[in-house]
Parts: structure tokens; sequence; C-alpha cells
């Protein structure tokens, strides 16, 4: 195989400009009308041709469930995997190959309970991919039964008294894996879930966007009490780098520290509040942390990004050390320490 | 060694001889006995080694539970085996004593550390009564040794500590065993001036000790003679000793280096198999990438991976990380992607024995897949043979896109012997077949002769594609649920995976093509099944062997050669799990010679089951 760039190429910004539909695959997408896939799907194909990487050099692996069946409509190179493995997959791709842009495509089954350990490893690692979970509280493909972020009492049809496991947040889960670029996104608010996706795109390290998605045969309105577009700006929050934490249809409520916890305040959204609390993606884990578990307003967007090198760097980095320090030499390793000669 | 000394005392010429170092885990019996074995290779002799050491790190020091064993064979003749009986044991405590003195040949050399032997000691070794002192080691010639005391003596002076002082009487005793057996101190005194460099006072303790130990042998008379084993006639060459794992780590180096794909490993540590990851890691030079993953299915997965991204993929484990391992196996089956998949067996089921040696995965590399999942099966025969069947492995893993497994143990990962060094630019080049141009290429279209796909990396324009576990329409690659699609896939897969036999060369065979009895094996057995068949030749016996390094497919001319005897006997280290497959495949009433010990076959025990065969056929 040719060398190969430790760093992925763009193509040249005079050259043909990709669209969204350069980046659609000749198969019929086979998700249930109406799933929350749909938009997420086509959202990724509006984004990825503003990012000039080519087709190419696109990778698309996925687990198993609903969501993982993402790689065969895209029309770049795809790996449908298997059950919660796709971290691993994505890992050994990026890792031999920096010059490929490597998304996971997940569910919150696949990457929260079969694949919890590839995930939290990914994670800390900070492998480059850019994970999306499809996070639907429920498992779809094998008809209905509960999953790890399904709600405590859920009757599901193998909980028909209801759940007895509590849910994970699978952003704090991020967070506790250190994982340097965690955001969340509904898949009903298109603008949004584009920008996040776009910044997701762009991180250079493990990017993990958790997004509300609805299954509407299996857990129809699993998000409609906070995403319903009814509700939406009343009980979710938008966070921007730097803004105050400011949400309702009238900007009218913001968020303010009180002792270990957060309050909602009220107020007239000529005069906000001096002491509403100021967005900062790079503050300590445990302010993101403390911002996943509130109950409402959900906060959206990016909750955590932080600068720290990929793991296909720091491997790359040992290596180009290694040959600095050693040349390559296949006999002298072959003959080991010592040899005897026998006449 | 003086030569007034040589002369002094008389010296006798033996063939060949056996010894054993063995004691606490923390005495240095391994690298003691990697000394002797070092030291012995300079001298000319064949040999081969077999170090046996606990599964604690540090178990109770002075119990039986904690005893590492370090045992050589070496002749002025052909080994095959590290030796069924010891000529000399020395042990260096009790426990020592205890753990092995029931292997040792009758008549045999008890070399013991006669300050260990008091009360506290030999009730952790479970010994009612001194065995210095009660006869029960009459069968045996005692030689007792203050080997502390005297090593205090030799290192007076130098301002040691204590357990510096203790760390030294190891090399007192291998000073002693080089007198035994008239071999030069050079080669040692030379690792030690190298290993301790940077602290002038351990190069001199060591040296002392060493010397000590020579010229106490010498001087107290202990043995009253001493014996001589003439070079053996080796091929002409150069050689370096190795043990199985680093003949398996450098035989992936050299297919990544002759073929221009990159080495990615992904591998969790386990043992008997991480010492191929720890060997890998230190040539990243060579731009070989290792993962130690968060678990085996990870390793495996990332290996996938980085084979579907176009590198040389390998995952290196035993077999309870093979059982985790297995879904994904099938997935590269499915994707027929190239993966080498390395299992240095061990001890089972479950944990097992980990540290001791087995045949017992054999099935489940054949079969230990859901679905019809076949897998090419590669078996080392010796430590330097890994060498060439990893790169084996990986010729055919790329030439017939399929992950292939090569099965060692921990016999050959961890035994050494003297190994013939290849020459880097001798080894064949090979590489991944030239793809087709977009318009002649689709994801699953075959070449005729091998049945494999080509292998299209990411970044080949105009070739992008999706692969995964669920079925695949034949050429397309798509997903297909077709029942004809489906049977027509099983069977190419099958297909694909027999093709692999046109690669296998014509089957040797140790003696005659006709008889009374063939042996067949495979697998780390091979040096005891040879040196049983060679000593029944001698004896006179229709006897022949060959030994296998294809298990699927298997050789072509297996079935012939088969029909050329009167009974076949198949020795293994299981339950029969070859014996199963030759009986299923060809039919035949063959019959297994079986051990479940967690220890290699004894070439008596090999003998002993060929003379019962005969002896019931008569």
């Amino acid at each position: 195989m040719a060398d190969v760039k430790d760093e992925i190429e763009t193509l040249p910004a005079s050259g043909p400009v990709l669209q969204a539909k350069d980046f659609k695959s000749d198969q019929m997408v086979r998700w249930c009308p109406g799933c929350g896939d749909f938009a997420i799907l086509a959202t990724v194909q509006k984004v990825l041709p503003g990012l000039g990487v080519p087709r190419e050099k696109t990778v698309f692996v996925s687990g198993i469930g609903c969501s993982s069946r993402f790689p065969y409509y895209m029309n770049t190179y795809g790996f449908h995997s298997i059950h919660g493995r796709a971290p691993t997959v994505a890992t050994g791709v990026k890792c031999a190959r920096p010059d490929l842009m490597v998304w996971v495509i997940t569910g919150d089954g696949d990457a929260l309970s079969i694949g919890g350990n590839h995930l939290i490893h990914a994670l800390r690692r900070n492998v480059d991919l850019k994970i999306l979970l499809f996070n639907n509280r429920i498992y779809g493909l094998t008809k209905g039964q509960y999953s790890p972020t399904s709600e405590l009492g859920k009757k599901t049809k193998s909980s028909p008294m209801g759940t007895i496991d509590a849910p994970l947040n699978p952003i704090a889960v991020a967070l506790a894996s250190e994982a340097s670029f965690v955001a969340r996104a509904i898949d009903t608010d298109l603008p949004f879930l584009t920008d996040v996706l776009g910044r997701a795109a762009r991180h250079k390290g493990s990017a993990f966007v958790e997004i509300f998605q609805n299954c509407v045969v299996f857990n129809d309105g699993a998000w409609d009490s906070v995403a319903a577009k009814d509700v939406r700006d009343e009980k979710t929050l938008k966070l921007a780098h730097g803004r105050p934490m400011i949400f309702g249809k009238n900007r009218d409520k913001g968020l303010r520290q009180k002792g270990f916890d957060f309050e909602v305040v009220s107020f007239d959204p000529a005069s906000p509040p001096q002491d509403l609390l100021v967005h900062d993606e790079q503050a300590p884990a445990t302010a993101a942390y403390a911002l996943a578990h509130m109950g409402e307003p959900v906060v959206q967007g990016v909750l955590r990004c932080v600068s720290r090198p990929p793991l296909h760097e720091l491997m790359n980095g040992q290596i180009e050390r290694a040959k600095s320090e050693k040349a390559p030499d296949l006999q002298k390793i072959l003959n080991g320490p010592e040899t005897w000669t026998v006449a | 060694m003086s030569d007034a000394a040589t002369k002094s005392l008389p010296i006798e010429d033996i063939e060949s001889a056996v010894i054993r170092f063995a004691g606490d885990s923390g005495d240095g019996i391994q690298l003691t006995g990697m000394q002797f074995t070092s030291t012995t290779a300079f001298a000319g002799n064949d040999l081969s080694t077999l170090p046996d050491y606990p599964a604690e790190i540090r178990a109770p020091v002075g119990t039986t539970a904690g005893v590492s064993g370090f045992q050589i064979q070496f002749s002025s003749r052909q080994v095959l085996t590290p030796g069924d009986a010891p000529d000399v044991l020395v042990a260096m405590n009790p426990a020592a004593l205890k753990a092995n003195v029931k292997d040792v040949k009758k008549g045999g050399i008890l070399l013991l550390n006669k300050d260990t032997f008091g009360q506290a000691n030999l009730t952790k070794a479970g010994y009612e009564k001194n065995p210095l002192d009660d006869g029960s080691l009459s069968d045996w010639r005692v030689i007792t040794v203050e080997l502390g005391r005297l090593t205090r003596n030799a290192l007076e002076g130098l301002g040691l500590t204590p357990t510096e002082t203790e760390r030294c009487k190891n090399f007192f005793a291998l000073g002693m065993m080089y007198w035994l057996y008239d071999r030069p101190l050079d080669a040692t005194l030379r690792w030690i001036e190298d290993k301790f460099k940077k602290n002038p006072k351990f190069v001199e303790a060591n040296r002392r000790a060493l010397h000590a130990g020579n010229a106490y042998a010498e001087t107290a008379e202990l043995f009253g003679h001493h014996y001589r084993v003439r070079k053996a006639p080796i091929k002409p060459g150069t050689y370096r000793n190795i043990t199985g794992n680093e003949a398996t780590a450098l035989g992936f180096v050299a297919a990544s280096a002759n073929s221009g794909l990159p080495l990615w490993l992904g591998s969790y540590p386990i043992t008997p198999a991480s010492d191929v990851l720890h060997e890998l890691s230190k040539h990243k030079n060579f731009g070989v990438k290792t993962f130690q993953a968060e678990d085996e299915i990870a390793a495996i997965g990332s290996a996938i991976g980085a084979s579907f991204a176009g590198n040389l993929a390998i995952t290196t484990s035993s077999g309870p990380g093979i059982a985790l391992k297995s879904e994904a196996i099938g997935l590269a089956v499915m994707t027929e992607l190239p993966v080498v998949v390395l299992n240095v067996q061990r001890g089972g089921p479950s944990t097992g024995l980990p540290t001791k040696t087995e045949q017992a995965d054999l099935l489940q590399a054949l079969y230990g897949r859901n679905g019809e999942c076949p897998v090419p099966v590669l078996a080392a025969a010796t430590p330097g043979d890994c060498f060439y069947m990893v790169y084996e492995a990986c010729r055919l893993a790329v030439k017939y896109m399929t992950p292939v497994f090569l099965l060692t143990d921990g016999y050959l990962a961890n035994g050494s012997e003297p190994w013939l060094v290849p020459s880097a630019g001798a080894l064949a080049k090979f590489g991944p077949a030239a793809v087709a141009p977009i318009a002649d290429w689709k994801p699953y279209k075959r070449d005729p002769e091998t049945l494999a796909r080509a292998w299209v990396a990411p970044g080949m324009k105009g070739y992008e594609h999706r692969i995964g576990g669920i079925e695949k329409q034949d050429v397309t690659g798509n997903v297909s649920y077709d029942p004809d699609n489906h049977e027509r896939m099983v069977r190419l897969r099958a297909a694909k995976v027999n093709k692999i036999a046109q690669e296998i060369a014509p089957t040797e065979i140790l003696g005659e093509r006709k008889g009374e009895v063939l042996l067949v094996g495979w697998g780390g057995t091979y040096g005891a099944i040879t040196a049983a068949v060679q000593n029944l030749q001698k004896a006179g016996r229709s006897v022949s062997a060959v030994h296998l390094r294809h298990l699927n497919p298997l050789p072509p001319d297996l079935g012939d050669i088969l029909s050329g005897f009167k009974q076949v006997l198949v020795p293994e280290l299981n339950m029969g799990q070859l014996l199963k497959v030759l009986r299923a495949k060809y039919l035949i009433p063959a019959v297994g010679l079986n051990k479940i010990k967690g220890q290699p076959f004894k070439v008596s025990e090999i003998e002993a089951g060929v003379e019962n065969l005969l002896k019931e056929a008569r």
C-alpha cells in the first residue's frame, strides 16, 4: 500500500463541490415510515459536503440495531459490524489510516449496553471518531424491549410490570470517560442538529453526540415531553459557549447556580439578571456533568469541548520516534541479541 | 577452569544430558536456565528447553505452589524435546525438591541447597521429616551444598545487602553446573557485564558467585568426575536461541516487511500469549502498531477495522480469549477480510491452567463459531517453526482474503531451541492481488483461482462500498436474505477455504510409506513424536509418522498416506480432537493416545503407546 497521510486531507476549494445527494447510496432506506433516523441521515448527508472531505476518505462504522443500518445508505466506505463493537472496528480503521474521517453510528442498546465497555475506552483514548448515539430509549430491531436508557418503571415487552433497572445518562457516561467533545441534539430540530454535527465533525478527537430520536413503532413520543415542537423552547436550553444560559420562547428564563445545584429564574427579556450562568465548554467536566443531569430544562448543544491529542497522533508519534532512533533492520532482529555460527 | 583441574579429575564423555533447575519464583530460576542454555548453544550442542512456572507471580515463599522450574536437554546428537527425566535436579529449597524429585532419573543427581532445609522450610514444603536424613532420597545421589553461606563468603567485603547477596546464589549454583558439564564461563560473564554495566558492584558480585561455584565444584570434589557433551552435527549456518513466542512475533514483523503491509496488532494481555504483544511492541521502528485493547473483543474488532483499512492485521490470545473473539471471527469470515488469529493454547476449560500446555482448542478453532463458518487452521510444530507458520498464515490470509487461525501452545511459546536464522532477503515476498478497474469490479466478485474477493481499502476513489455481517449478495456484496443466495454464499465461503489445499506441499513421512502403525500428530508434540518414532524404528518396529501443519484444510495426500498403514495412532494433549476429525473425514478406526496433564508428552509415553498398540495387534 502506498504511504498514507497522517491527517485528513480536504478537497481543494477550487475543485468541484460535493452535494448532499453525492452521499446518498443506491440502497433503499428501510427504516419505518416516520422514524427519526431519516432526519438524522439527511442531516449528516447535508453536513458532509461542507467538510470538504472526499467521499472515498469517509468511513461510516456501525454496530447492530436500527440506527446501525446507516452505513448502507451512505455513498462512502462503510462497515456494518457486530453488536456493540463499532468503536473497536472504528478504532482500528482510524489508527491504521489517520487520513480517513471515521464516523460511528450507534444506538442506546448498542453503545451503552452490549458495547458500553468499548464506548468508554474509545472516548478515554480520544480516538478521532465522530460517534452519533441515536437514543430512542428502546430496543427497536428486536421489537420493543427496554434499553439502558429506558426510564425506570417503563412497561415494555420484556418488562410488563415496568422496568426495575435505573437508566444511564449517555452524556454523563461520556463525561466520566473523559470524552473531549460531548454534545446533545434532537432529531426534530434540524438546524440545531446541523450545527452540532458540524462542530462534532470538525473536532479533533472523540466527538460524542447524543441525539434524541423517536421510534414511531415501539416508543413513539419517546422525547415528546421535552422535544415536541410546542414545548421544546420551554423545556430545553441550547448551550452556546461564552453566552448566558437563557431559554424559553420569549428568552425569559435562565439558569443560576444555587449551592451545588441550579435554579431556573424568570425575568424580563429586556433586562436579564447579571448572575446567570455563562456556558464554558472548557470548564471542569463536573459542570457539564451537572448540566447533563438536570431534569428540566434539558440542555442541548456542546456541553464540553476540550483539546487533547487523539490516539492516532500519539501512536504515530511513537512510531516516528522509534524510526528516528533505530532504523528498521529485519536481519538484525532475526539475529536477536546473540548468534553463533556452525561451520 | 584451570587445565590442572581438568587433568586431576576424570571426565566422562556422554551423549546427552537433561538437567532441571528449580526454586522459588523469585530465585532467578528462569534466568539461570537461560544462561545455561546460551552457554550450551555456544558449546555447539543441540538442545531444547522447557520453562515451567506457576500462575502466581510470587506464591508464598517456600511452598510447592511457588516452585518455578527450567529444564534443558542438550546433546551431541539431534535433540527434539527437553527430555523425559532429568539426570540432575538443582533444587534451591525443599519445596523445589518435593515438587520435582519424582521426575528425576533413578541414580541421578540431586544438588540441594542445604541452607534451606531448616524446620520452617520443611514444614512449608509439606515435609514431616527432613528428607536429607530419613533415607527417602536413597534412589538418587544427593549432594548438599550450603549455597547461601558459600555465596556470602564469596561476596564478603563487597558491601552488598543480605538480600542482594542472596540473589547471587543462583549463579553460584550455575557455576557448579558449568563445572559438572565442562562448560566455559565466558558467555555468562559477558552477559553479567552487559546486564549490570550501570552497577559495577553487581558485576563483581555475580562474577564472583559464578567463579566461586565453579571452583567449589572442582575443589570440593563433590561429583567425583564431570561430563563432556561434544558438539552435535548441526547444519552449518548462523544460529540463535529462540522461543516460540519470539519466533511468532518475528514472523509477523517479517511478513509485514515483505508484504509492504503495515502491521496492526490488537491484543489483550493473557498468559501465555502476552510475550508476543511485548515483543511486537518493541518493533515500532518497523511501523508496527500495537494496540492493547480494553478486552479480547476490542482486540479483534480493532484488527478487523485495520484490515478493512488495508493493514496486515492480527490478534493474539489464548483459549479463553479466543472464545470471546468467536463472533468477531465470524464477522471477518462474512466480510472476507484477512486477519490472523493466534491462539497460544493453554490448559482449559475456563481459566484452566494458564501457564500449562494443552492442545484442546483444535475443535474450537475448527468449529467454535455460529453458523457455517469455515476458517483455515494452521499449527506450528516447534518453537522455531512458529516463525514460518506465522509467515504462512499471513500469506494465506491475504491471498485468500480470510481470517486464519494459527495454533501454538504454552510448550512451544516458552520452550526454546537453536534456530537457523533465515536470511531476511530470502523470505518470499507476498502481497494483495491487484484490484480490477472499476468497470470490472464488484465488492464480492471473486478471483477464480482463489475464490478471494479483492481487497479494496477506503481511499480508493470510485470504489466506495459497504460491507458487514449480514449475508451478502453474491458478487455485489449488498445485503441479501434470498434463500438460494445464502446457500450459494455458504458453499462459496467453504470452497474458498478448501482451495487452500492447493497451497499445501506433499506431506513428509518420517519412515516408510506403508507399515504397521502411522502416528499422526500436530502442533507442539512434534519433538516427542519424532524422537519416539526414531527410537522405535531403530528397535525395528514398523512405525512411521506424519506431522500436520495444516489442520483445515487437511493436506490433500493425507487420505492416501493413512491407507498405507494397518493402524493409525493419534497422540494429542487432549481427549482426541484431531482423532475425531480424522475418523469423521476418512472413516478409519484411528486410535488416540491422549494426555491431559498440562505437560508435554514424554518420548517414553509415546513409545509405550505404540508398543501397546503393536502388542494388541498381535
